[in-house]
């Protein structure tokens, strides 16, 4: 533990004047030597240990440049919040919440009252928040007060773990109504021709038969509709991340939709390539429920356009247009709700499950698109998809980054744009 | 756009605004929720909660107005801070409204009797959703200072319209074929309303919103 002691210099000069100065004045060589000799011998004893002395050469705390280097590409989102104001934001943070809340109070970022209330506190603590980003999110938000200024903002979702039992209530109440109608029919026929076989005639039984046949015809449909329907909600929160080029799939999920005998009336114009982020076989689903759709609804022998453009956001623009009847506009917000039909007779008839638009709003929902529907009387109807392009994140407004460019430290965070948004 | 100022302060009180602004955002949006909730649920005890719950939205805007008269008293703002400043006035304003619509609703939620039957209340959770939307939408475009996401948001209210005027028709017949229930289903008329008028107010704050960033009003053309 003992290092070498340094030399002191300047006790031992001086003590060699005072000495000097004493022999000066008249005092014997002998007893000036002695002084000497136990002064500098005192500089030894009373030096300071050096350990204490000099300071540190690696301080205890971190930089907050260093901080934000290791939190940056942590997997939750984190913020560093210093006297109410966002410090610091991670990678996911600012994809989640926007470049804009670094600088900003932490309320612009979080202004869920619950959540004001926990960051008001001064303990550590978490609430469960509802609407962060879209409006039926739900996330735990954690605080953890580092000292009586600062405190780490942790944020985890658990928007997935919420849904499912919503979903599993729905779809009893929705399914059962749906599922039993066409069933009951099947027994009420199969019975009457079981019961009494020798009062039906050939063309009555045949007649009969037919029916059975349409009706579990539609409960199939009804099946895989429902099967789709859960399998698209189940991964809702899971972003595709495969590129698909979408011009192709289009044209030939558009082809498919129709079949051999409407092709005709199939119309496909697009303005350039796309591509997307997305599942192929949801994306062709989806195609293929719009042009059926489109065609059963549309009049005969009327053309229905298929049509690939970009939109105003930059996005990628799928827009499916028949000339029909058109839908009255008190139906139009409803027309994505499970089982909602215009009107039940023909939709049945046409072998319609009620589902077809709400597996198409869940996988524009779960590619983070748009669906629009526009309809006009008599003029007919256009179904508008908007999908985040690939590699064309949706431009920040330029204040925003300019912004973002100005608070960001130039060592701490680089400003480097979302890769997948 | 508000770069940093060369009073230290006041990019504080600034920040402040807008913190406060976003914070009553907060509270209208979970009153709405609540107060839609407890109307189909029954639920009084909360219905009273977010009748009480109005009292801090009406404390902040006090807060927010004395703020942005103290800024505009001290500092003299200038040019996109001006038109910052007056536009968090005229948007606590509004946001106020949206809380008090919400407190209206719950409000009725008591005098609402055989709420199972009626058809109009399947109707009225998906009108609400869109207005709440509505709402949601035009706080993050607050927060970002969006003004694309203020213009989609103005586009939206054409949807609470035709949700407002379908569920108007509905609960007219509906009276009409039950007239035991009509008081019930003129609570529901009047919830309904302040529905389409919290619709409204969110597309009023778009409007500011849009201004406050860009200096514009926005068109009414379609865009796309």
């Amino acid at each position: 533990m003992h290092k070498p002691l340094t030399f002191p210099w300047a006790g031992v000069i001086i003590a060699t004047c005072s000495v000097f100065l004493l022999m000066l004045a008249g005092i014997g060589v002998g007893y000036a030597l002695a002084v000497w000799l136990v002064w500098t011998l005192t500089l030894w004893i009373t030096q300071p240990d050096e350990q204490r002395a000099e300071p540190d050469p690696r301080p205890e705390g971190i930089s907050r440049a260093r901080l934000a280097e290791m939190i940056e590409n942590a997997y939750s989102p984190l913020l560093l919040v210093d006297r109410k104001r966002v410090v610091i934001a991670n990678g996911s943070a600012r994809k989640l919440l926007g470049h804009h809340v670094v600088g900003q109070d932490i309320r612009v970022a979080l202004r869920h009252p619950r959540a004001i209330a926990l960051l008001d506190s001064e303990d550590h603590g978490e609430a469960i928040v509802t609407g962060l980003v879209r409006r039926k999110d739900v996330w735990r938000v954690s605080r953890y007060a580092i000292d009586d200024r600062s405190s780490v903002v942790e944020l985890v979702s658990k928007t997935a773990e919420s849904d499912i039992s919503r979903a599993h209530t729905d779809f009893v109440a929705n399914a059962s109504h749906e599922l039993r109608t066409p069933l009951s029919s099947i027994i009420g026929y199969v019975e009457t021709l079981s019961e009494n076989p020798e009062d039906i005639d050939q063309a009555t039984a045949r007649k009969f038969l037919d029916t059975i046949h349409r009706e579990a015809q539609r409960l199939q449909n009804l099946v895989s509709d429902l099967m789709s329907l859960s399998r698209v909600e189940a991964e809702k929160h899971d972003r595709p991340e495969q590129p698909v080029p979408l011009n192709a799939l289009v044209e030939r999920a558009a082809r498919e939709g129709a079949g051999p005998n409407r092709i005709e009336r199939l119309a496909f114009e697009a303005s350039e390539e796309f591509e997307v982020l997305g599942d192929p076989q949801q994306l062709e689903q989806l195609v293929r429920n719009l042009v059926d759709n489109a065609l059963k609804y549309g009049r005969e022998g009327t053309p229905v356009t298929v049509r690939l453009s970009e939109s105003a956001l930059g996005e990628a623009k799928l827009e499916v247009e028949d000339r029909g009847d058109g839908i009255e506009a008190e139906h139009l917000p409803h027309l994505t709700r499970r089982f909602y039909r215009t009107d039940p007779g023909r939709s049945r008839q046409s072998g319609g499950t009620g589902l077809g638009l709400a597996i198409v709003k869940h996988i524009v929902e779960r590619h983070h698109g748009r669906l629009d529907i526009d309809s006009e009387v008599g003029r007919g109807t256009i179904v508008t998809v908007r999908l985040p392009r690939l590699g064309k994140s949706r431009p920040a407004p330029d204040a925003v980054l300019e912004r973002f460019a100005r608070t960001a430290q130039p060592d701490s965070i680089s400003d480097e744009p979302d890769r997948l948004s | 756009m508000i770069s940093e100022h060369t009073v230290k302060a006041f990019d504080e009180d600034i920040t402040r605004l807008r913190g406060l602004i976003t914070e009553m955002g907060g509270l209208a949006e979970t009153a709405l929720e609540g107060a839609l909730d407890a109307l189909i649920r029954g639920d009084e005890v909360l219905a009273e909660r977010i009748v009480a719950d109005d009292r801090k939205l009406d404390a902040l805007e006090s807060e927010v107005d004395r703020l942005a008269v103290k800024i505009i008293a001290l500092r003299a703002p200038m040019a996109d801070d001006l038109r910052e400043v007056i536009a968090a006035l005229k948007i606590a304003g509004v946001v106020e409204r949206i809380g008090d619509y919400a407190k209206n609703i719950a409000k009725r939620v008591g005098r609402i009797e055989g709420r199972t039957r009626f058809e109009p209340l399947t109707l009225l959770p998906a009108m609400a959703d869109v207005a709440a939307e509505m709402v949601h939408d035009v706080l993050t475009a607050y927060a970002a200072r969006d003004a694309a996401l203020a213009r989609e948001v103005i586009a939206q209210d054409k949807k609470v319209d035709a949700f407002y005027n379908s569920i108007f028709r509905n609960l007219v017949s509906h009276m009409v074929e039950n007239p035991a229930t009509i008081s019930s289903a003129a609570q529901l008329l009047f919830v309904a309303r302040n529905i389409e008028r919290i619709g409204d107010h969110a597309t009023n704050v778009a409007e500011m919103v849009y201004f406050a960033a860009t200096g514009d009003y926005p068109l009414d053309e379609e865009e796309n």
